[in-house]
């Protein structure tokens, strides 16, 4: 019998941490660790070295003197008087505006042409096919600058509705007035106005009115109420139903809840609509919706439409046609298949995707400067950095804002997508 | 325009603020041309002929600059940047010089670190409407809608005119003067406001000119000069004399037709021969060769030809000289002495 020898002692040698794959892969990750940190070290140096040979410091009391300014579309209090900080906060909500605008006219777009595309009828979905083909391959910019200039070379300017013989006339009964600097809307004014604002007569002889922020919480909040009571309606009948295999009619229900309320508190405001007229060089009163709102507005729904449309296919094409089929044999309508049984499932497959058209389309926001729209980019990030010569601070305060803005909104999109998945059991 | 954007920020300031720090004479020479910042093309003042060879009279400051350097008036790249770009070009790096009708003020200098290296044209901001409007002045033009270029001190002076008159207006932001100039033809703003040298120039491309006038009011003062970075005084020296020189030649007579002769042999008066390199050592003392000016004033003319030949009453845009006459004309234009 001879005696066993000893396993050879493991000892670690150095060439071990190229050549034994155990050690292989922490050698690599601490390498690009220390390149890493060296190449932030070597950025953030050099800006400091040379943000001090060009004798600038870096802080950001510029957003606190004035701006002097001014803003054509704001949805806040603002002049030229205010701050550069105010001024951001204008730019800050006209991209929220024209964001929250666009994800909804895109995504209204994008499932009506998704579905569409599938549909039997040959001409419709060649037409589908032409719409997505189109938008999504041009660029953007394109779209945007050809909306902006079709708004502002082919419509006529207000002068044009004056006097007795004017060669244009407004729309919907003197409501509507679609002009070359955009479209004026009528808005909503209220004679008993809450909100405390001075009330003032839109045309002299007219009764005075006001629109202020409490007067359209006090709208909002009881439409929301009214909503929520229609739910209560939808959830009491769908107990019934269980229980009775009886469903009862509640559509007029709802319709009620839907319209008197807020009907009612509209009476009680004074609601009176208040129509634009032309005044001097322009048409005052009413809503004015810029040529460069309604061209950014319009084209990133129609470019991000294209996109989603096609993610919308996607979604339906990825459920099974033993779903529709079986839908059919348990004697579902055809109509209703869609909306109860294949949207649903469609859903878990669109709205990944779905959640970075919406990222984009808010990021794509920013090409607002062609038609010189006035978001965060124009106002924080170009005349208030042109104005103070703060470069850094600004696009870094920019970048933290559309930063900040895509985390929350793929959040909020992250937390719809887990309530429509699959509950695996 | 997320993250990327931050880090491509710091990298592009870290990169090209690096380059700026270095003599900028030195970089020029061993980059063979100059970059100069011009506008995206205002007729007269800076745009590209039909052969895309950079004409008007800030381009002949360029121009002129390049020649007392290299001795070549060609040795330019042209940069076009907007209002808004203008300011980060320059002090970036990206350009070593901004001749592109800037206006001169505390802030500029001081603030945003920049050296005015003098005044090339004296310019005040104007009002263009067309002439159907019926408006004689500025003082009714309440509710008007302005086209206004973004990131200039026209947009501030306009903000404080419309405020102190107290009548209200609708800015139009625009990005260039082709855009600004589109947007006014289609009738999309009232006005079309800049400095008026800048509103004639432009209306002299229009294809009816005489439907258009410019309002008498002029609400404020712009005087227009080429800018350099703040903190390279040899640059700054080079760029600012380069000016007086051309101003200096038609002070004294020396045009681009006598200069030749002038400068062959020295002549009886000291100044022009002191200019021309002739006699003494002020090339030497700039860094540059004793017929500095010479190249430079041969480039294009002196100013007064420079302003004749581009903007002058004989060419489309027909401006005055006005402000701009010589010193001794009764203008403000006016060199110190080359001694």
């Amino acid at each position: 019998m001879s005696t066993l020898t000893d396993p050879p002692k493991p000892g670690f040698r150095l060439s071990q941490l190229i050549y034994d794959t155990r050690y292989r892969s922490i050698t690599i990750q601490v390498i690009a660790l220390a390149l890493i940190v060296a190449a932030f070290w070597w950025l953030g140096n050099n800006t400091v070295n040379n943000l001090n040979a060009l004798g600038k410091d870096f802080n950001f009391g510029f957003l606190n003197s004035a701006a002097g300014y001014d803003i054509n579309q704001k949805l806040i209090e603002y002049n030229n008087q205010m701050s550069h900080g105010r001024a951001a906060l204008v730019g800050i909500l006209n991209t929220l505006l024209v964001a929250f605008l666009g994800c909804i006219a895109a995504l209204i777009i994008g499932v009506f042409v998704g579905v569409l595309r599938l549909s039997k009828n040959w001409v419709v979905s060649k037409l589908m096919a032409v719409y997505v083909e189109g938008f999504r391959n041009v660029p953007l910019l394109i779209w945007i600058l050809l909306i902006g200039a079709v708004m502002s070379e082919s419509m006529p300017q207000p002068r044009e509705f004056r006097g007795e013989n004017a060669t244009q006339s407004m729309y919907f009964s003197d409501n509507v007035a679609v002009t070359n600097r955009g479209i004026w809307i009528p808005r909503i004014g209220f004679t008993n106005s809450v909100s405390g604002e001075e009330a003032v007569a839109p045309v002299e002889g007219a009764a005075a009115v006001a629109s202020g922020g409490l007067d359209w919480l006090l709208v909002l909040g009881t439409l929301g109420l009214s909503l929520f009571a229609m739910r209560l309606v939808r959830q009491r009948a769908d107990r019934i139903q269980q229980a009775t295999g009886e469903r009862p009619t509640t559509w007029y229900q709802r319709l009620g809840l839907l319209i008197i309320p807020v009907g009612i508190v509209l009476f009680l405001l004074g609601a009176t609509i208040v129509s634009p007229y032309l005044k001097g060089f322009n048409f005052t009163e009413g809503i004015h919706l810029r040529n460069s709102l309604i061209a950014l507005w319009f084209a990133l729904s129609l470019y991000t439409g294209a996109f989603i449309a096609e993610i919308v296919r996607a979604g339906i094409l990825a459920v099974s046609k033993g779903q529709s089929e079986a839908a059919a044999a348990l004697g579902i309508q055809p109509s209703r298949t869609m909306n109860l049984v294949i949207l649903p499932q469609a859903m878990r497959v669109i709205i990944p995707p779905l959640i970075s058209q919406f990222l984009n389309l808010t990021k794509n926001s920013s090409l607002a400067i062609a038609v010189g729209y006035m978001d965060v980019r124009a106002t924080l990030g170009g005349i208030t950095i042109n104005q103070t010569g703060r470069e850094l601070e600004g696009m870094l305060l920019m970048g933290a804002f559309y930063l900040a803005l895509s985390l929350v909104i793929s959040g909020g999109m992250n937390y719809y997508n887990r309530s429509t998945q699959l509950a695996e059991r | 325009m997320k993250k990327t954007v931050f880090f491509g920020a710091l990298t592009v300031a870290g990169l090209t603020a690096g380059m700026a720090s270095a003599a900028t004479l030195d970089d020029v020479k061993a980059r063979g041309s100059l970059n100069c910042g011009v506008t995206t093309g205002l007729v007269g003042f800076a745009a590209p002929d039909a052969e895309g060879v950079w004409e008007g009279f800030d381009v002949g400051v360029c121009r002129a600059v390049a020649a007392a350097i290299f001795g070549d008036p060609t040795a330019v790249e042209f940069v076009p940047t907007t209002g808004q770009t203008r300011f980060t070009a320059l002090a970036s790096g990206e350009i070593d010089l901004l001749a592109r009708n800037t206006t001169w003020t505390m802030s500029r200098d001081v603030d945003l670190k920049f050296e005015f290296v003098g005044v090339n044209y004296y310019d005040g901001q104007g009002f263009l409407v067309p002439k159907a409007l019926g408006v004689t002045s500025a003082k009714e033009l309440d509710g008007a809608t302005v086209c206004i270029q973004t990131g200039t001190t026209t947009e501030l002076n306009l903000a404080d005119f419309f405020r102190v008159n107290d009548i209200s207006y609708e800015p139009v932001p625009i990005e260039t003067n082709a855009e600004g100039q589109q947007q006014y033809l289609a009738g999309a703003c009232d006005v079309y406001t800049t400095d008026a040298s800048g509103l004639a120039a432009t209306r002299a491309t229009f294809e009816n000119p005489a439907d258009h006038v410019l309002l008498p009011e002029i609400i404020s003062k712009e005087p227009l000069g080429p800018l350099v970075r703040h903190g390279d005084n040899e640059w700054g020296d080079i760029a600012r004399w380069t000016l007086n020189a051309l101003i200096t030649a038609e002070e004294l007579g020396v045009t681009s037709e006598n200069i030749e002769e002038l400068a062959a042999t020295p002549g009886n008066n000291p100044e022009v021969n002191r200019l021309l390199g002739t006699e003494g050592e002020l090339g030497a003392q700039l860094g540059l060769d004793a017929d500095w000016a010479k190249n430079a004033i041969a480039a294009g003319g002196n100013y007064g030809e420079l302003f004749d030949n581009n903007i002058g009453e004989n060419t489309s845009i027909g401006l005055a000289r006005g402000l701009n006459a010589q010193w001794t004309d009764g203008g403000l234009i006016y060199s110190p002495p080359f001694r």
